[in-house]
């Protein structure tokens, strides 16, 4: 096996003012510990509030569901976590985001960097389409000088293996990303997440263009991620935040409402309007 | 309410109209192709390709006279303008198009679109002005530069249109693996344009062969080729465009069908070039 610290330093280090403590070790210790943790997160839109105060820990090796109604900010929340909103003309964020302790937001913190300890998979496949599997899947890294073929080809084939693709799709790594499904391609864009070796995962509605098979496979994939992950999943689906999440918020008109491990939120809501939603009277 | 029927005639009716348009738009396209290629094909033949053009008692002689310094010419200022303009326009596209909320982007736009609408003639003013003046002679760098001012604006633009073809979540993608902004749009959101950048660039290439009038005061002309090949790029040099303007209001006869070959030689120049830059970018894989 190769040594991940080799891609980390290769890849990130040059442009990385804040390194030192990479998380790869922490990765051992006992379950629920906090990976990362929102403190009064604020997301404006210009005027427009997308989500208000929101303090949040996610846990480490455990999957944190975000649901809610359309619009009441979990995507606004989770695109948050690492930085997407950068690119967002209007955008203002306020409050901390903390991840092993640091905030991302802090103006000396690279959010090249932060983006590689904190993957993200969306809502429809984007497979770069001039790419084929095999460069879609090693992007991460060739695109930032990382040139070895044997570590690419076993960076490729741990990414794949991990997103369970790497059975249907080993005999055509070369053909185009575009040309595989949609699920598949899914998948594609999750090993194409996880070939960086982040520490955290971030899935926007990463099923909601697929098929019922293509969904059920994904959540699978969501089971075995989150031995070794931080994984935080918005989805539009309440039985899929029960069955692939521990821990779920409940989010409502840009603020979080409740927020507590799967089991207990779902039988037995604190607040009212989360039981209401639970039990379909609005959302 | 209609009948079958009716609804029947009005779709043919409408069909009908659809194909008299494109007809009429084709017409003039074929119509002029058509035009210089009766008049010019048969004064073309191996001298027209080999030899100088000379003075005019040359063709009236009928000594060997033809037009391989101007063909030349032609491919040494188009080019010079192409690697002057490329990196410009690429560059002014990819910042309209990439960087949507930079400050400086509204007053870029502006400036472009203003060059775009400038008559041709002044950019060769102003070639002139920065090349021929502190050089002291006519060249072909000069005209390179005048053709350049041709290209940048026209090149910018079907840039910024290709990258905007783009979906922004493949840039998203992109970012999300941990790759800088100018790699995402080097890597991976110009890959997926480059069909539709390099129709720019060939697009700006075709409109700039076809100048005449920025170069009479750049590149100048030149009824011989020069003694080395960086005459071509210091020295006045011949252009197709000029050339054949030069020729047809000549009082010859000779040169005027010299001229009609001229026309047939950059109309086969451009529509090869096109046709080229379209198969070499056919998609290894489909969008």
């Amino acid at each position: 096996m190769y040594d991940i610290s080799d891609i980390k330093e290769k890849a990130g280090d040059q442009i990385d003012g804040t390194s030192g403590t990479s998380g790869s070790d922490k990765r051992t210790e006992g379950p629920a510990t906090i990976r990362m943790e929102t403190k009064d997160l604020t997301v404006k839109y210009g005027e427009v509030t997308g989500v208000r105060n929101i303090s949040l820990p996610v846990y480490n090796q455990k999957a944190t569901a975000l649901i809610g109604p359309s619009g009441c900010g979990k995507s606004t929340f989770l695109r948050a976590l690492n930085r997407m909103h950068d690119l967002t003309r209007n955008a203002v964020i306020s409050g901390e985001v903390l991840l092993d302790g640091k905030n991302i937001y802090h103006p000396k913190v690279n959010p090249v960097v932060i983006r590689r300890k904190i993957g993200m998979v969306f809502q429809k496949p984007t497979p770069f389409p001039t790419m084929s599997i095999f460069d879609n899947v090693v992007a991460g890294l060739r695109l930032v000088g990382i040139r070895d073929k044997n570590l690419l080809n076993e960076v490729c084939e741990r990414a794949l293996r991990q997103a369970a693709l790497w059975d249907e799709v080993k005999d055509r790594l070369s053909s185009a990303g575009g040309s595989i499904s949609g699920g598949q391609q899914q998948r594609l864009s999750i090993a194409r997440a996880l070939a960086i070796d982040p520490e955290v995962i971030l899935m926007d509605e990463p099923t909601s263009s697929l098929d019922p098979l293509s969904s059920s496979k994904i959540e699978e994939l969501i089971h075995e991620l989150k031995e070794k992950y931080a994984i935080v999943i918005v989805t539009h689906n309440m039985q899929q935040a029960a069955r692939v999440s521990d821990y779920t918020a409940f989010f409502y008109l840009g603020e979080l409402v409740e927020f507590g491990p799967t089991d207990q939120l779902f039988t037995n809501p604190v607040h009212q309007r989360t039981e209401e939603y639970l039990t379909g009277k609005f959302g | 309410m209609k009948t079958l029927r009716q609804r029947n005639i009005r779709d043919y009716f409408m069909v009908g109209l659809l194909y008299v348009s494109t007809i009429v738009v084709l017409t003039p396209l074929i119509i002029i192709i058509g035009y210089v290629i009766v008049n010019g094909i048969s004064s073309i033949n191996i001298d027209f390709f080999t030899q100088e053009l000379g003075s005019p008692a040359r063709a009236m002689q009928g000594r060997p006279t033809g037009l391989v310094h101007t063909i030349l010419g032609t491919l040494v200022v188009d080019s010079l303008a192409l690697i002057i303009a490329a990196p410009l326009g690429l560059g002014a596209g990819v910042m309209l198009s990439e960087y949507p909320d930079h400050k400086l982007n509204p007053l870029l736009r502006v400036m472009n679109d203003t060059l775009n609408g400038m008559p041709a003639i002044l950019k060769g003013l102003l070639a002139f002005a920065l090349v021929v003046k502190p050089m002291g002679a006519f060249s072909g760098l000069a005209g390179g530069v005048a053709l350049a001012f041709v290209m940048i604006p026209i090149i910018a633009r079907s840039t910024e249109s290709a990258l905007m073809t783009i979906p922004w979540s493949i840039r998203e993608a992109g970012l999300a693996i941990g790759l800088p902004r100018w790699r995402v749009v080097l890597s991976t959101v110009m890959p997926a344009a480059r069909t539709g950048l390099v129709t720019g660039f060939l697009i700006a290439f075709a409109r700039a062969a076809g100048e005449a009038a920025p170069l009479m005061f750049t590149s100048f002309g030149n009824n011989y080729l020069p003694n080395r090949w960086t005459g071509m790029i210091f020295g006045p040099v011949d252009t197709l465009p000029q050339r054949l303007y030069s020729l047809a209001i000549s009082p010859y006869k000779e040169w005027h069908a010299m001229g009609w070959a001229a026309g047939v030689v950059l109309l086969v120049f451009v529509l090869g070039l096109f046709i080229t830059g379209r198969v070499l970018t056919r998609q290894k894989f489909k969008v």
